[in-house]
């Protein structure tokens, strides 16, 4: 009997060598392994030994046993190895072919740079605030402290609807309505669309954007302006922007002031791009006069703000280096899907 | 506003780079457009003295000249016949550079050998009008008025070597728009004395009032009247010095008396007239409304209709001016004129902006008054009038002026606030140094009271009062600090609901589009909307670009269809686009438009079709929170296929509609595809949609499904099957999928098979065979109701 299980596991060891595949090697383990296998029919014949040789016998038995269970594990472990191998092998693609194509939709430009610029002004506690673009000559103008035959009208060439009724020239009137409407503590910026009767060119546009902003407190000084408008002109243009406050006139603001980036590719030294000037200019600003306060029932002796206004199209213009506004408003396709 | 360096120098010595200076200005607020030297780009030009003169052997109009140009002898061949020995002449050496790029050298004429060229007044970017005595076509030969320095730098000698700057002044300082008011800011900004000499006149023994009598018959248009006559005046060409200083400044000289209303008006910012009394009906002037009918002929020789509104300067019969706009032709000055009577007045800005506007004439005059002059000026800028005749020695000034002044406007005064101001400005500035950048423009201060000087009429308010400080000071020394308290920002409710819509039909492929909101009314054709369609009224611009952009839209369709017409004819193959786009609605008179919002979307391409674009709208409306939505067919709309388009309804409430445009639609805008438009009325969308989203507990009992083919008429819509399935199956039926729409010939002729997946489940408890039995036969026994059968 010891040699019939010696010999079983001489002869399993060898066979299994041979063993190239898991099917093989699952019928070589039934064959010696299983109910019926080879080592179970040895067992069977226990009961013919003598009560001494039997447990040093049944100790054999399962020695062996053990040791063909596990070659019989390790060479399973090998072949799924070999086998998962070939699989992979069999199922390598060209990873350099293109992707599965999905149409993905693009936001217009200047809503992208719009978007950036409502985000840093929500940062800073600013609500969005909305108006009509079909305005009164009073909102878009008389309350900004431009009466009717003021000479500054004449810089804004107006759209006329009715003797009192036109297309805004500005977002200002937003600022006009936001205050009558609200009492301060008010930080607000106004986004929206403005018409000037100017013919379409590469820089001229009848209809822009502009981003009107308003703060109103008490104690709101032009330092603040200052401080509030140089940390979002850094955070559109970088940290490294440099700003200069130049005085300007807005009659609706007192004082006012005009807001130069210091040129990007000259640094100050005059160029082609700033038309020699090493400034260019993105914005107008100034602390809210008191006659325009006063029209909103705000007491200028106990409140004072500042208003601003950018200009959306010539910032998308330089972060994007196009050259030519019409762009915008033509929406040809292989223009929108470059943003 | 050009101005003359060296002019601005009599008031105030600037000894800096040019760019400095530029800065300076600009940084306090006078902004520079630019600056520019005359003779920039003149080089290697200069005086040289004709020695002697020799016919050209091989031509009969050359001259072949030795010209002296100081340290040497050139020869010069020149073909003009203006020159003689002795005479002094410009001379462009060999290797010189003239305006607009001319570059001269030497070289051989007709065999001679020319070392450069005898330059011309046009040759050097000049005119006759500057110097009066040249003629335009020959070489200029320097008169007694030029530096005949043999060898010297021509510009130099004759006076082209200022440098002008451009200023942009802004409508609040008019003031600016003269030398000496740009001179206050020089020297305010630069802190450089300033000197501004009053003039004196001697004046005659003559009483003015023999002369001329005035009577202002409109004193709010008018607000001051004066004048001043001058006898035998010698009109002829002003001296070197104004015509230079006038050319500077982009005027152009004429002559003498004409020169001295312009000079005087650059240094004062004030504009002046001169009459010629010979044409002063009776020796009256009235200032008064035109009366209906008259007609001018203005110095630019053209008749002028006037009105009543407009304010004229006239004699006893006629005008002989537009008030502040410009003078008449007849009453003039020319060679003849002996006696001249010069207006300095103070008009009404506002009606001579009309006026100038409705003649369509702005003129150096107009803009100045328009932005509102001071009377007070009136007096000085005459006596410099005059002052300049006797240094001309042109003429005899009668003594006195008529003065007619109904200006009574006291000094306008303002409370001296130096605590309020820095706290306003965020700055610590000491009370005098605030009272000495205020004097220095003219501006006293006495304890708390300020007086600003007549001609500062945009100050008025403390609020101008701190600008005036903290340009001076210097807007960039005001220190930067951050907003304090706290605000809560952010979008509201309906701006997110919008943003959303957006980032969606970005994700489905869309691009967003960004259109004029005017368009032309013949657009309303192009997309054949009823000839009585509301939309057809529209709120109109009075004074359009053009027609084309006429009208503010009622519909942003054609809008729409323009961009997708212009993407495919820039040969794009397809396109998917979106706007959130503006649409005016009239209302009354008097109210302001509805503007409405619309989210418009338009397809076209090989891969898109109805079901393309209702797909992307329906997910975009279940994102958006909008449920129940019916797509009820839509037959009539004029711009849509009558066969394959849809309301889309919302519980009885109209939300937009979808569907292809109508072939011929589409070819009126050039589109040879099939273009597919969803518009979606996006104010209507977020009033109805559901904000609240739950949590539905995931199911714990098992689905069961159940497949379903009815066969029914081709006309009957799926949504009808839909609706009865619906409403059979109660709240166990949790999907409701359709998977095949079959048509073929063993259905008959105009059927059609249509087959869903229905997934039943209940919360509750695990379906039984028998319950989903049930609901099965109920569809099924419904559904023959409506004329749809089940498929064996």
């Amino acid at each position: 009997m010891k040699e019939a299980l010696q010999q079983i596991k001489d002869t399993a060891t060898s066979q299994l060598k041979e063993i190239t595949d898991l099917q093989e090697l699952d019928n070589l383990r039934v064959k010696f392994l299983g109910k019926k296998g080879e080592l179970t029919n040895i067992l069977k014949q226990m009961g013919k030994l003598s009560a001494e040789e039997r447990p040093a016998m049944g100790q054999l038995a399962n020695q062996v046993r053990e040791f063909l269970e596990n070659e019989v594990a390790a060479k399973q472990e090998l072949l799924k190895k070999a086998a998962m191998e070939q699989k992979l092998k069999l199922e390598t693609i060209d990873v350099t072919m293109p992707g599965t194509k999905v149409e993905k939709g693009h936001k217009h430009p200047l809503n992208i740079v719009l978007d950036d610029i409502k985000e840093i002004f929500i940062g800073m506690g600013f609500e969005i605030a909305e108006g009509p673009e079909i305005e009164t000559d009073y909102y878009n103008f008389e309350a900004l402290n431009l009466p009717k035959n003021h000479p500054a009208r004449d810089t804004q060439d107006t759209f006329y609807i009715s003797e009192n009724m036109l297309l805004r020239t500005q977002t200002s009137p937003v600022q006009i309505r936001v205050m009558e409407n609200k009492k301060p503590p008010i930080r607000i910026i106004a986004p929206g669309r403005v018409y000037r009767s100017d013919a379409v060119d590469a820089t001229h546009s009848p209809v822009f954007h502009q981003i009107e902003g308003l703060v109103v407190d008490k104690n709101i000084t032009m330092a603040d302006l200052k401080g509030c408008l140089e940390a979002v002109v850094k955070k559109i243009y970088g940290e490294s922007a440099v700003i200069r406050f130049r005085p300007h006139h807005f009659p609706f603001t007192e004082p006012s002031a005009e807001v130069d980036l210091q040129c990007f590719n000259c640094h100050g030294e005059g160029c082609r791009i700033c038309k020699g000037e090493g400034w260019i200019e993105i914005l107008g600003c100034g602390m809210v006069h008191p006659k325009v306060l006063s029209n909103c029932g705000i007491n200028p002796e106990e409140y004072s703000g500042f208003a601003f206004g950018i200009g959306l199209e010539r910032l998308v213009m330089g972060r994007y280096s196009i050259d030519d506004m019409r762009m915008f408003y033509e929406n040809d396709v292989r223009f929108l899907s470059q943003f | 506003m050009n101005l003359s360096m060296k002019w601005l120098n009599d008031f105030v010595k600037i000894d800096m780079k040019p760019r400095d200076f530029c800065e300076g200005m600009t940084i306090s607020g006078s902004k520079v457009e630019g600056y520019e030297l005359e003779n920039s780009e003149i080089q290697n030009v200069v005086v040289g003295k004709v020695n002697s003169m020799e016919r050209h052997p091989d031509s009969d109009h050359l001259w072949i000249c030795q010209i002296d140009v100081g340290e040497e002898e050139v020869q010069i061949v020149t073909g003009a016949q203006n020159v003689q020995v002795g005479d002094y002449v410009p001379v462009a050496k060999h290797k010189s550079l003239l305006p607009n790029g001319v570059k001269i050298t030497k070289g051989k004429l007709r065999g001679v050998e020319s070392y450069g060229m005898l330059c011309s007044l046009g040759e050097l970017n000049l005119t006759v009008n500057d110097f009066p005595y040249a003629i335009a076509d020959g070489i200029f030969i320097l008169g007694d008025d030029c530096d005949k320095t043999v060898g010297m730098d021509i510009c130099k000698a004759i006076g082209l070597d200022d440098m002008c700057v451009e200023f942009e002044i802004t409508s609040n300082r008019p003031d600016c728009l003269s030398v000496r008011g740009l001179a206050r800011e020089a020297a305010a900004t630069f802190n450089s004395p300033l000197n501004l000499p009053k003039p004196t006149v001697k004046a005659n023994q003559e009483k003015v009032e023999d002369y001329i009598s005035v009577e202002v018959e409109n004193k709010e248009l008018c607000k001051r009247y004066m004048a001043a006559v001058v006898k035998n005046v010698k009109v002829g060409a002003s001296p070197r010095y104004i015509r230079e200083r006038l050319r500077a400044s982009g005027v152009r000289p004429i002559n003498n008396i004409v020169d001295i209303t312009n000079y005087v008006m650059l240094e004062y910012g004030h504009p002046m007239h001169a009459f010629d009394l010979a044409n002063i009906k009776n020796n009256k002037i009235v200032v008064r409304n035109a009366k209906a009918g008259e007609i001018l002929e203005t110095l630019d020789d053209t008749d002028r209709n006037l009105s009543e509104e407009m304010l004229v300067i006239a004699d006893e019969e006629k005008p002989t001016a537009v008030a502040g706009v410009m003078g008449g032709k007849y009453s003039g000055i020319s060679d003849e004129t002996n006696t001249v009577v010069f207006e300095a007045a103070c008009f009404e800005g506002s009606s001579v902006r009309l006026t100038a506007k409705k003649l369509g004439m702005r003129t150096e005059s107009s803009a100045r008054f328009e932005k509102g002059l001071d009377s007070r000026t009136c007096q000085e800028i005459l006596a410099r009038a005059c002052q300049l005749i006797e240094e001309l020695g042109v003429g005899e000034v009668i003594s006195g002026v008529i003065d007619i002044d109904n200006d009574n406007t006291p000094a306008h005064t303002i409370k001296f606030e130096p605590d309020w101001t820095n706290r306003f400005l965020g700055v610590n500035i000491d009370r005098n140094e605030m009272t000495e950048i205020l004097k220095k423009l003219d501006v006293t201060v006495d304890g708390d009271t300020i007086t600003v000087p007549s001609y500062r009429k945009d100050l008025e308010h403390k609020a101008d009062i701190a600008e005036e400080i903290a340009r001076i000071y210097g807007y960039n020394k005001i220190p930067t600090t951050a907003l304090s308290g706290f605000a809560q920002g952010g979008y509201s409710d309906r701006q997110k609901f919008t943003k959303n819509i957006g980032n969606n039909l970005q994700g489905m492929g869309a691009n967003e589009i960004i259109t004029y909101s005017f368009i032309s009314p013949k657009l309303y054709d192009k997309i054949h909307l009823e000839s009585d369609s509301k939309l057809r009224n529209s709120v109109t611009i009075l004074n359009p670009l053009g027609e084309d952009s006429s009208i503010m839209r009622t519909t942003a369709l054609p809008s729409m269809l323009d961009i997708l017409s212009r993407n495919y004819n820039n040969r794009n193959p397809q396109a998917r686009l979106y706007e959130i786009a503006k649409e005016y609605l009239p209302t009354s008179e008097n109210e302001l438009p509805t503007e409405k919002t619309k989210v418009i979307l338009g397809f076209y391409g090989k891969n898109e079709d109805f079901y393309t674009i209702k797909g992307v709208v329906e997910a975009m409306l279940q994102d958006s929170g909008i449920e129940n939505v019916e797509y009820v067919p839509e037959k009539n709309n004029p711009s849509y296929h009558p066969g394959r388009a849809a309301r889309i309804v919302v519980c009885d409430t109209e939300i937009g509609i979808i569907g292809e445009i109508h072939p011929t639609v589409a070819d009126e805008f050039s589109i040879n595809a099939k273009v597919y438009v969803a518009e979606i009325d996006e104010d209507t969308i977020y009033s109805i949609h559901n904000k609240e989203k739950k949590y539905s507990p995931l199911p714990k009992f098992p689905a069961s499904t159940r497949d379903i083919a009815v066969i029914c008429d081709e006309e009957l819509p799926v949504a009808e099957i839909e609706k009865v399935i619906k409403k059979q199956s109660g709240k166990i039926l949790e999907k409701l999928e359709i998977f095949d729409v079959y048509r073929g010939s063993q259905l008959g002729e105009g059927k059609k098979s249509v087959a869903y997946a229905l997934t039943l489940r209940s919360s509750e408890r695990t379906l039984t065979v028998e319950e989903c039995d049930t609901v099965m036969n109920k569809i099924i026994n419904a559904l023959e109701t409506i004329g749809a059968s089940i498929r064996k």
